[in-house]
This record gives C-alpha cells, sequence and structure tokens, in this order.
C-alpha cells in the first residue's frame, strides 16, 4: 500500500492565535476512504482548509505530504493542480459567474497548470453534461450563476458535480451530505462511489452514519480538539452513533 | 461566455503594470504651433477648408471661454494644466492626398493592425480573422454569431485617417464621416444640429473643444433607416503634447435606429496628455440610439506617472416622443476620468438608458455617472453602474436624476454596485435626485462590498490563480452591464477588465 497522504504532527491555529489542529497523524493510503466524525467546533472543517491551503490558517508544526510531495509548501492553486480537491461544507455563491462558466475555467486551470491541453468548449460541455445527468442535475442549472439561489441540496450536488469533473487524487468532503433529502443521499452518494478508485484516496468528514450506509468507509477516526482520539473500522461509527462524544471530550480535554 | 478563458490566458501572458497599447508611432507630423490664441483657431479651421460660419462659431467658444474657470467639485486632484504649452492640432503628413486604404501611410495602418483595428473591410467580409467561427460557443454552449460587419472611422491625433465600408453605408442613405468632412459635404445638416445638445457655453471643457475641435465622426441615419451596420470610431493620441478634442455628432431621424461604437488607445508617456471631447446625440420621433464606450486610454504607471486627463462631455437629447437613447461604458483607462453621459428626455415617452463599468487600479481617479433630465410626460431612465476599485485608486459615482415640473409619470431606476479590491481603495456614490413633480417615481439602490476572500479561495481551491479568481468574480460582478455591449465589444472589454485589474491583489 502506497501512502497517497501523510499528516505528521500537525498544528495550526487562526490569525486569532487560537490553536485549533493541535498534534494530528493521519495517513491515508491509495485506494482507501476515510471518515472523519467529531463533535462541532472540534476543527474538522479547519484541517479541510489546512490541507487545502486556505490563507489565515498557520501551521506552525509538522508535516503533510501528497505522493511524497510537501504539500504545505505549494500554493492553494498549485495543490488543486495536483489533485486536492475540497467539497466545501458551505460552498460559494459567484453572481453573474454561469456554473458552466466557473467549471470551464477551473478545469483549464488545472490542465494548463499541469502542462496538459485544455479541453475545447463543445468537449467540455458535452462532459459536464454528462456527469450531470448521473447526478440528477438540470441542464439549465448549469447556466445558472454558481450556487446563487441553489437550495442547500442542489449546492452539494453541485460539489460532487465539480469532483467528478476534476478527478482529484485527494478528495475531502466536508458534510456532504448536510442539507440533502434521502433521495439526494443516495444521488450524491453513487456519485461518489463512481469516483472511488485504486489511484484516489477521500476524507469523509460527516456527523452522521447515514452517509456511511452508502458510502461504506474503510476507517473511521474520531476528532476531537484538534486530533484523532481513537481510529477503527466501519463499525465504530454505529457505536459513535448509540453512544456521543463525550467520553472523547474529557478525554481529550 | 466563451472569452472568460481567453481573459485568463490573456492576465498570464501580460506582466504587471504594462498597458498593452502603450507603442508609440513614428511618423512625420504637421501642427499648429504651440499655444492656444485665436491664432490657432484660423489655423485649425483653415486647415480644414471650413465654411465661415464654422470659425465664427469657433471663435465665439473661444471668447467665451476665456472667461471661464476650470471646475473644481469633481472628486479628482491633478496639477493645473498650462493650456499654452499644448498642440491643439497634429496630423500625420500626408505622402500625398490618400484615395483609397492603400495609399494611407502604412505606419498608421500598422498602429491599427496592432490596436486590432480592421480597416481592411476585405479581410473582414472574408471573415479572414475567424475561421473557427463555428467552433465559438457560449457559457450554453450554443454557437455564438459569427463576426458581424462594423464600420470604422479612425482618428489618428487630430484627424480621421480612414473610414471604411463608404459605400455600403451610402446604399442606406446613411451618412458616417469624418465630422471635418461633413462641413464640407453636408454642411447644412452640421450646422443645423452642432451645438444644440452641448452649447458652446456648456461647461470649461466642453466650451475649449467648441473652440478647437480638430476632428470626430458625424453620423446621420435618414427617417425610417435602421443602420445595417455598427458604426464604430476608433481614437488614437499618438503625438506627445497634445491635445485631443474630438467632436462626435450623431443623429437618428424619425424611426431610425444605430448602434455606435467607440474605443480610445494612448502610447505610454510620462507626461500627462489632455483629452476633451464632445458627443452630441439627437434622437428623432420613435428613433434609438445605442451608444457604447470601451475606454482605454494609457492610465499612468505603477507610481501614478503619466496617464491621459480624460475630462469629456457626452450628452444625448431624445428630442422626439418616443425616442430612445442607451449609452454604455466600460471605462478602465486614463490617470483621471470626468465623464458624465447624460440624456435629455425631452420627448414625451421618451427613454433613456446608462450602464456603466469604471474600473480604477493604481493611481486612477474616475468620477463618472449620469444625468437623467426629465421634461417630457412618462419618460424613463434606468441607470446601472457597476464601480470596481483596486490598488490606491478613488472611483465614484455622480449622478443626478431630475424630474421638471411638467415632467407627469416620470420613472426613474437607479443600480450603484461598488466593489472594493484591497483596502487602498475607495468608492463614493453621490446622487442627486430632484423631483418638482410629485408624480415622479425614483428608486435608488446601492450597495458597496469588499471582494469576499472566501469566494476568492473558492476559486483558487478549484485551480485558478488568484488573478484569475479575481477576474472571474469581478466579470460575474459586471455582468448586467456586460450584457448591454454588442457581442464583439463585449469579449474585447472582458479581457480588458481582467487586465485592468493586474496587479491588483496579493
Ligand atoms: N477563521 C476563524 N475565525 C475564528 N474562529 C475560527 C475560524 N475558523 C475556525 N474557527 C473556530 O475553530 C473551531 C473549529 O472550527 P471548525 O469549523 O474547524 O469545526 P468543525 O469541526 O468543522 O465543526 P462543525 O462540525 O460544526 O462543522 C471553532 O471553534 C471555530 O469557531
Ligand atoms: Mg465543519
Amino acid at each position: 500500500m502506497t501512502a497517497l497522504l501523510e499528516i505528521k504532527g500537525l498544528h495550526a491555529e487562526i490569525a486569532s492565535g487560537r490553536k485549533i489542529i493541535q498534534g494530528l497523524d493521519l495517513t491515508v493510503n491509495k485506494g482507501e476512504i476515510h471518515a472523519i466524525m467529531g463533535p462541532n467546533g472540534a476543527g474538522k472543517s479547519t484541517l479541510s482548509y489546512v490541507l487545502a491551503g486556505k490563507p489565515g490558517y498557520e501551521v506552525t508544526a509538522g508535516e503533510v505530504t501528497l505522493n511524497g510531495e510537501d504539500l504545505l509548501a505549494m500554493s492553494a492553486d498549485e495543490r488543486a493542480a495536483k489533485g486536492v480537491f475540497l467539497a466545501f461544507q458551505y460552498p460559494l455563491e459567484i453572481p453573474g459567474v454561469a456554473t458552466l462558466t466557473f467549471l470551464r475555467a477551473a478545469f483549464n486551470a488545472q490542465r494548463k497548470a499541469r502542462g496538459e491541453a485544455e479541453l475545447s468548449s463543445p468537449d467540455l460541455i458535452k462532459r459536464v453534461r454528462e456527469i450531470a445527468k448521473t447526478l440528477n442535475i438540470d441542464a439549465d442549472m448549469l447556466k445558472r450563476p454558481l450556487n446563487v439561489g441553489f437550495s442547500g441540496g442542489e449546492k452539494k450536488r453541485n460539489e460532487t458535480l465539480q469532483m467528478a469533473l476534476l478527478q482529484p487524487s485527494l478528495c475531502v468532503l466536508d458534510e456532504t451530505d448536510s442539507g440533502l433529502d434521502i433521495d439526494a443521499l443516495k444521488v450524491v452518494a453513487n456519485g461518489v462511489n463512481a469516483l472511488r478508485a485504486a489511484e484516489r484516496g477521500m476524507i469523509v468528514i460527516t456527523h452522521y452514519q447515514r452517509l456511511l450506509d452508502y458510502i461504506v468507509p474503510d476507517i473511521v477516526h474520531v476528532f476531537a480538539a484538534g486530533r484523532i482520539v481513537r481510529t477503527g473500522g466501519a463499525d465504530l461509527a454505529r457505536e459513535l452513533e448509540a453512544t456521543g462524544y463525550a467520553q472523547y471530550q474529557s478525554e481529550a480535554a | 461566455m466563451a472569452a472568460v478563458q481567453e481573459t485568463i490566458d490573456r492576465v498570464k501572458d501580460i506582466d504587471v503594470d504594462q498597458y498593452r497599447y502603450g507603442f508609440e508611432t513614428v511618423i512625420e507630423s504637421e501642427k499648429a504651433p504651440k499655444g492656444l490664441s485665436e491664432d490657432t483657431i484660423r489655423f485649425i479651421s483653415a486647415k480644414k477648408n471650413e465654411p465661415a460660419w464654422m470659425l465664427e462659431w469657433r471663435l465665439e467658444a473661444y471668447r467665451r471661454w476665456l472667461t471661464m474657470t476650470e471646475p473644481t467639485w469633481a472628486r479628482v486632484g491633478y496639477p493645473k494644466i498650462d493650456y499654452q504649452d499644448l498642440y491643439y492640432y497634429s496630423a500625420p503628413k500626408p505622402k500625398k492626398k490618400v484615395a483609397s486604404l492603400d495609399e494611407i501611410d502604412p505606419e498608421i495602418l500598422k498602429t491599427y493592425e496592432k490596436l486590432g483595428i480592421p480597416l481592411r473591410e476585405v479581410e473582414i467580409l472574408e471573415g479572414v480573422e475567424r475561421p473557427a467561427a463555428a467552433a465559438e460557443t457560449d457559457a450554453d454552449g450554443e454557437a455564438v454569431a459569427p463576426r458581424t460587419k462594423i464600420a470604422v472611422d479612425a482618428v489618428f491625433d487630430s484627424v480621421s485617417v480612414a473610414t471604411t465600408f463608404k459605400e455600403e453605408l451610402k446604399k442606406a442613405g446613411v451618412i458616417f464621416m469624418p465630422i471635418s468632412e461633413a462641413l464640407r459635404e453636408h454642411p447644412d445638416l452640421v450646422q443645423k444640429y452642432l451645438g444644440t445638445v452641448v452649447p458652446t457655453t456648456d461647461n470649461y471643457f466642453a466650451t475649449l473643444n467648441s473652440a478647437v475641435f480638430s476632428d470626430g465622426s458625424f453620423v446621420y441615419i435618414p427617417p425610417g433607416v435602421r443602420c445595417p451596420m455598427e458604426l464604430s470610431t476608433y481614437f488614437r493620441i499618438n503625438e506627445r503634447n497634445t491635445g485631443q478634442f474630438e467632436r462626435t455628432l450623431i443623429i437618428a431621424d424619425k424611426g431610425a435606429y444605430v448602434s455606435y461604437l467607440e474605443g480610445c488607445t494612448a502610447p505610454q508617456r510620462d507626461e500627462n496628455q489632455l483629452h476633451a471631447a464632445v458627443v452630441e446625440l439627437v434622437a428623432l420621433d420613435d428613433a434609438e440610439i445605442k451608444y457604447s464606450t470601451v475606454q482605454n486610454w494609457y492610465p499612468g504607471n505603477s507610481e501614478g506617472v503619466g496617464g491621459i486627463y480624460n475630462f469629456v462631455t457626452k450628452r444625448g437629447d431624445c428630442r422626439g416622443a418616443n425616442s430612445k437613447i442607451s449609452w454604455t461604458q466600460v471605462e478602465t483607462g486614463s490617470a483621471i476620468t470626468w465623464k458624465y453621459p447624460s440624456c435629455i428626455l425631452r420627448g414625451d415617452n421618451s427613454s433613456g438608458e446608462f450602464y456603466s463599468i469604471a474600473i480604477s487600479n493604481g493611481f486612477q481617479q474616475v468620477d463618472s455617472g449620469t444625468k437623467m433630465i426629465h421634461l417630457g410626460k412618462n419618460t424613463s431612465s434606468r441607470i446601472i453602474s457597476k464601480g470596481i476599485a483596486a490598488g490606491k485608486s478613488q472611483n465614484t459615482y455622480r449622478g443626478l436624476v431630475s424630474a421638471h415640473r411638467k415632467a407627469s409619470g416620470a420613472r426613474n431606476f437607479t443600480a450603484c454596485d461598488s466593489l472594493l479590491i484591497g483596502d487602498k481603495c475607495g468608492a463614493h456614490t453621490v446622487p442627486y435626485i430632484e423631483a418638482k413633480n410629485s408624480s415622479a417615481v425614483f428608486e435608488h439602490e446601492a450597495t458597496t462590498s469588499k471582494i469576499s476572500e472566501d469566494v476568492l479561495f473558492y476559486c483558487i481551491q478549484r485551480g485558478l490563480s488568484q488573478e484569475e479568481a479575481v477576474g472571474l468574480v469581478v466579470n460575474g460582478f459586471v455582468k448586467d452591464v456586460l450584457q448591454q455591449l454588442p457581442m464583439e465589444f463585449a469579449v474585447e472589454a472582458q479581457k480588458l477588465i481582467s487586465i485592468s485589474l493586474e496587479g491588483s491583489v496579493g
């Protein structure tokens, strides 16, 4: 098994100096799906931002490699081109920019960064439409400004669409299940499962077993107070649903 | 919007602070003696073989100008202009009399080529420029119409050097020629309308223009005619220390329609250059004029040295009932912009529109907006202004909406949105509203926001660079206005927007 992502002794804080990630170790091998569960405010989204390189989150210690390369040394757009994809907990709206325009800009920016040929508009549009169909995304929605006026569920489906188009090597899904109704949950889960591949790794952040019924993880971690406090198999998630996080919060404190 | 990718490529290719049109053309020119006097004016008038009344008109304006003082109410600051230290007339010296494009100085043709302005009709007719038109698609994957024909009048310093598609326009009865030529060929038409929208006494810069204007475009669309193509003028300042004072006069007779485009560039220079144009539009009964500008004068360098002072008076008169005038502007250049394209809604049921994108970066100062003067009954106006301030620039929207006592049923909708990039720039909104008729309904909305770091990060997480992300977000912000531009111009404008925001972040 080759490691895709290796996080060692990671500490990170926000601009105010508050320490959020406090000694995190995590290895995601190629082909694996890891679920991260944990109480509100534990630092799960912060971890995703640190991996993606969001400004305002300072790494004070530790190292992170992607395919053996120093991820922390790369700018955020370089990380994206290297295959880091973050499905946002709260996707952003971009007024006046059609979804398709955004997808094309992103797709070709990554290709260019990797020194690959850009895809012509008709080819790209064809590809997007095919993916959209599998996610029950209406073709009309592709013309609408990105995420503007989209329902919570539509936004999450759109994140999945972007992920499927960009074919990243590391997918970080931050509460992709929140805001989804049962049917949409299945559709999105199918979309994610379709991306399962020997070369790809995923980190699925969620609060609910429900999602993990569809996207079955290889490994489940409990994340509390800025680090992983317990690791287990798929059954750990079910156990958590029964017991809650109380024991881990006191452990971590 | 196939252009977004192009925009992004373009941005990548260009270094920060590189004005793309900043080259100078070396060419022999004929200038009036430096400085301003009655003699200068006589010189210009004589050069142009003008009718006697025109000289008188100019001299009257000049005498008036001597009594006026430069306005200071705009939110712009600049050192005092020495009006005696300028040239008021500069013409590329013709090798011989020009009868066709082939005889124009090749250096000038090259200049326009570099600017991407098609002066050779044959090329456009044969579609040489865009062989792969069929492959162009917009955001919806639908094919974009192939390049349309555009008639171009090119003004180089003070003189119009070429007008294309003359014959075809003539067949339609459309007059499109340099105003200096119109003064000789259609003096009565010019005399009937010149100065009727912007009188010689209007304001300091317009009065100066009336005295010394050297060329510009003249358009007349006869009754009931829909102009068969877009008309376009490209202004280029080349000479050093030369003020450019164009005069544009467009008349749409009853039931006529015309869409007119104006583009402007200048070489990169350390000293400031003065540009004081006047544009007059007249729309008679049921006529419509659509006037679009992409202004890209040299803005000065990153230290704020050099650049064009752009003091322009643009006004449209909806003189007839049911007439319509629509201004669309994309303002990205100039060190200083002082510009308020306005509509006088004189005819009953007439309507005026103002769509504006004003971008300032570096040390640029923009004070721009519009005036909608409601005089007739049931007149309506619409103002959509998008201001984007970056760097250390100041960007002011200044607007007036007024309803005359007799203007019953006047309606206006105004929306002014400002976007700030960085924290060293400023955006200001100065709306004046005067309703002397109680039935007027005026609505005003204004917003100011900072470009969202979270939105930028979202774009960057998907692989866009910081500058590409800013370009994308800003293009989205101005979309409502971009849509008002003719397709050709919209693509060009989109590129320009991204380029002008170079170096605005980080
Ligand atoms: N930019 C910021 N400014 C201030 N506080 C922040 C910032 N980013 C994160 N925090 C704080 O850091 C802590 C961790 O937040 P984070 O969003 O990572 O939690 P989470 O585990 O994703 O929680 P949830 O399950 O509710 O999504 C929270 O207390 C949050 O308020
Ligand atoms: Mg979270």
